[in-house]
């Protein structure tokens, strides 16, 4: 994956210099550890800046939306998926972009990292056997599969399902995963038992709305939290409301959501939005075999009506 | 200046003693979680002293994320129908235990915005003039804590009335106020600490601020006018990654915003005081729906233009900002207070 950036780079000049974009949209290094910058990149100067490693966990299709420019996107598998639900729903057009397959072997957890380490965290660098990590008296290498976000970990489609240019060939898709284990153990609990595990893990919120920012799926001009005419919400930690926000969020993400992890990554208070948004993923397979954002030729499943769709969970 | 000793034998103790005339907050662990987060202590409850940084600053403990201001009733048969009346609250003496030194001055950044010689937040003041700022001294600056160049720093005791030092085995107590002396009294803390007390603080205090890997320099936006900052052309660049989330400034020590609401359930209504984000487009949109900062770049550099230079030019004291690195940690998309103050100071 570290050779990756020479390539990007050569791509980027090239577009920029043959004026097929205005623009290029990729990360910049942090300044802090584990932490890239979404960057836009417009000279040859800009583009030195670039870089890609395994924390480039933002996802770019979010910063697609509504743009006017002709523009390179660097695209790993998920924002690819979700590149192809933007064109989908009309927030950018397929000719608008020139996309820069990145096959992506997975983004490391920063908080996982951490908590490793045991330390604060002072350097971290990627070297092809391990992530090193270097804090107070401390240097240790950690295995990334070890470190991966939780969505990584169990992703099926790391390659870019679209591309113009791809910057390596494609790497093996993870094979024979189970990607709902979580998922199942929430659906065989009780009801009391449900309600007391998303109390629980909402416990945290402060509603500062970063994982609905984060998400490319979440670019409605007003969220209905945000409405004040009527005000559906109330502004307060109330749990009733706290609740109303992360619940019809998630719904508004069905059928849509490609778990790219992007809200877990987001979130502050370490609360695993993902717990609502994979279930709705996973009913979305289980009664529809749809997965959002694999191909511009078929319509979301959710967009339209087919005599056979499932109904039994019309009740 | 007064240095109390307080061998660690003694700290449980002290603090169950010191329940009877205070109220208790101080850092504890938030459940399942790898943070730690100012709340009241529950009974038999102690702060967690080795806690680095919370997560969200302990200005919640005067400026809560909500808080009822009044209640009012739409019941027509009652006399006081459609009248706001204030609730009974609870504004007596407060300890705040293991607050940074940074994060106690931040209440004096605060304190600018809700006592003024025009207006005074009662709420806020009420409860600040309730609390005892019990400090815990940084021994060892986290790799983000920029606290020495905000005018701040891991020993700063303006903002404290006691300002705590670990030394190992025990604590040295710090007296700064009357009100400070008055908390280790009530904790039964009375151990005069000697000779060279004062003389290790400062040793120690020393070699902390030498820790401190990371610096920010303002000197040149005072010279600058608002124009030439509010047209500078890094804005773009700055504000490009901002996902317009509400995380830095509600992780904030200093970010004071609020919005107020009404909230009525059946006949029986509240009015609140709510945290509120200069990040959000609804902080700012008029009931025409024209909105004058209508894009994440006016909203960002509002940002930071209020913490690095309205303030600075208004009150003339530095700049809204202690150096906690609160909000470097917490933004997903490294966003970085340094970087932009370095841009306008540029």
């Amino acid at each position: 994956m570290l050779a990756y950036i020479t390539k990007i780079k050569e791509i980027s000049d090239r577009l920029l210099k043959e004026q097929k974009v205005d623009l290029i949209i990729g990360f910049r290094k942090g300044t802090i550890p584990m932490m890239n910058e979404p960057c836009f990149a417009k000279t040859a100067s800009d583009v030195k800046n670039l870089v890609w490693d395994s924390n480039c966990g933002i996802n770019l299709a979010n910063y697609l939306t509504n743009r006017k420019e002709k523009i390179g996107v660097i695209a790993k598998g998920c924002d690819a998926r979700n590149i192809v639900t933007h064109i989908l729903e009309n927030k950018i057009s397929r000719e608008q972009l020139v996309i820069i397959g990145v096959p992506c072997k997975g983004m490391i957890d920063r908080r996982k990292v951490s908590a490793a380490s045991g330390c604060e965290v002072a350097e971290v660098l990627e070297k092809p056997d391990g992530i090193v990590v270097k804090g107070p008296g401390v240097e240790k290498t950690i295995k990334k599969v070890d470190v991966l976000q939780d969505n990584c970990a169990i992703c099926i489609h790391r390659n870019p399902v679209i591309s113009d240019e791809m910057v390596a060939d494609p790497v093996e898709e993870q094979k024979g995963v189970d990607r709902y284990e979580d998922v199942r153990r929430v659906e065989a609990m009780s009801p009391e038992e449900k309600w007391k595990y998303f109390e629980e893990l909402l416990s945290p919120c402060i509603r500062c709305y970063a994982c609905r920012n984060a998400c490319p799926l979440c670019y409605c001009p007003t969220c209905f939290v945000d409405e004040s005419k009527p005000q559906w919400v109330g502004k307060t930690l109330d749990p009733i409301d706290t609740r109303t926000f992360h619940f019809l969020r998630a719904y508004h993400c069905a059928g849509r959501c490609t778990d790219c992890g992007s809200c877990v990554r987001a979130c502050p208070m370490g609360i695993d939005v993902r717990a609502f948004t994979k279930k709705l993923e996973k009913d979305a397979l289980e009664f529809f075999g749809w997965e959002a954002g694999m191909s511009l030729n078929e319509r979301p499943t959710l967009d339209t009506f087919k005599p056979d769709d499932p109904d039994h969970l019309i009740k | 200046m007064k240095v109390i000793k307080i061998d660690k034998k003694h700290w449980a103790g002290g603090i169950e003693k010191s329940r009877s005339a205070y109220r208790l907050f101080g850092p504890v662990m938030v459940e399942n979680k790898d943070f730690s987060d100012f709340e009241e202590l529950n009974a038999g409850e102690m702060p967690d002293m080795t806690a680095t940084d919370t997560r969200t600053s302990p200005k919640s403990i005067c400026f809560p994320p909500e808080e009822v201001m009044m209640e009012y009733s739409t019941d027509e048969t009652r006399d006081d129908c459609n009248l706001m009346r204030v609730p009974v609250k609870d504004y007596s003496p407060r300890a705040v235990i293991g607050i940074r030194p940074y994060d106690a001055a931040a209440y004096l950044i605060v304190k600018k915005n809700f006592d003024t010689p025009e207006y005074r937040d009662p709420y806020w003041c009420d409860a600040y003039a309730a609390c005892t700022f019990i400090g815990l001294a940084v021994n060892e600056p986290s790799r983000l804590d920029f606290s020495t160049s905000t005018n701040s720093g891991p020993f700063d005791e303006s903002g404290l009335d006691v300002l705590l030092v670990d030394m190992g085995g025990h604590y040295f107590a710090k007296v700064i106020t009357e009100k400070g002396a008055a908390y280790l009294k009530a904790a039964g803390w009375e151990e005069a600490a000697g000779d060279g007390a004062e003389q290790q603080i400062e040793e120690l205090k020393v070699k902390a601020e030498r820790m401190i890997q990371t610096t920010i320099s303002f000197d040149r936006i005072k010279e600058k006018s608002i124009m030439e900052l509010h047209g500078a052309d890094f804005w773009d660049d700055a504000a490009f990654a901002c996902i317009n989330c509400g995380t830095c400034t509600y992780v904030c020590p200093t970010c004071w915003c609020f919005d107020i609401q009404d909230e009525t359930k059946g006949k029986s209504g509240v009015r609140i005081k709510a945290w509120d984000s200069c990040m959000y487009p609804l902080f700012t949109i008029h009931t025409t729906g024209h909105n004058p900062r209508e894009t994440k770049v006016h909203r960002v550099r509002q940002r930071f233009m209020h913490k690095l230079k309205y303030y600075m030019d208004k009150y003339e004291d530095g700049i809204m900002c202690v150096g906690c690195g609160r909000c470097v940690r917490s933004c997903p998309v490294n966003i970085d207070i340094r970087r932009v103050c370095q841009s306008m100071n540029g």
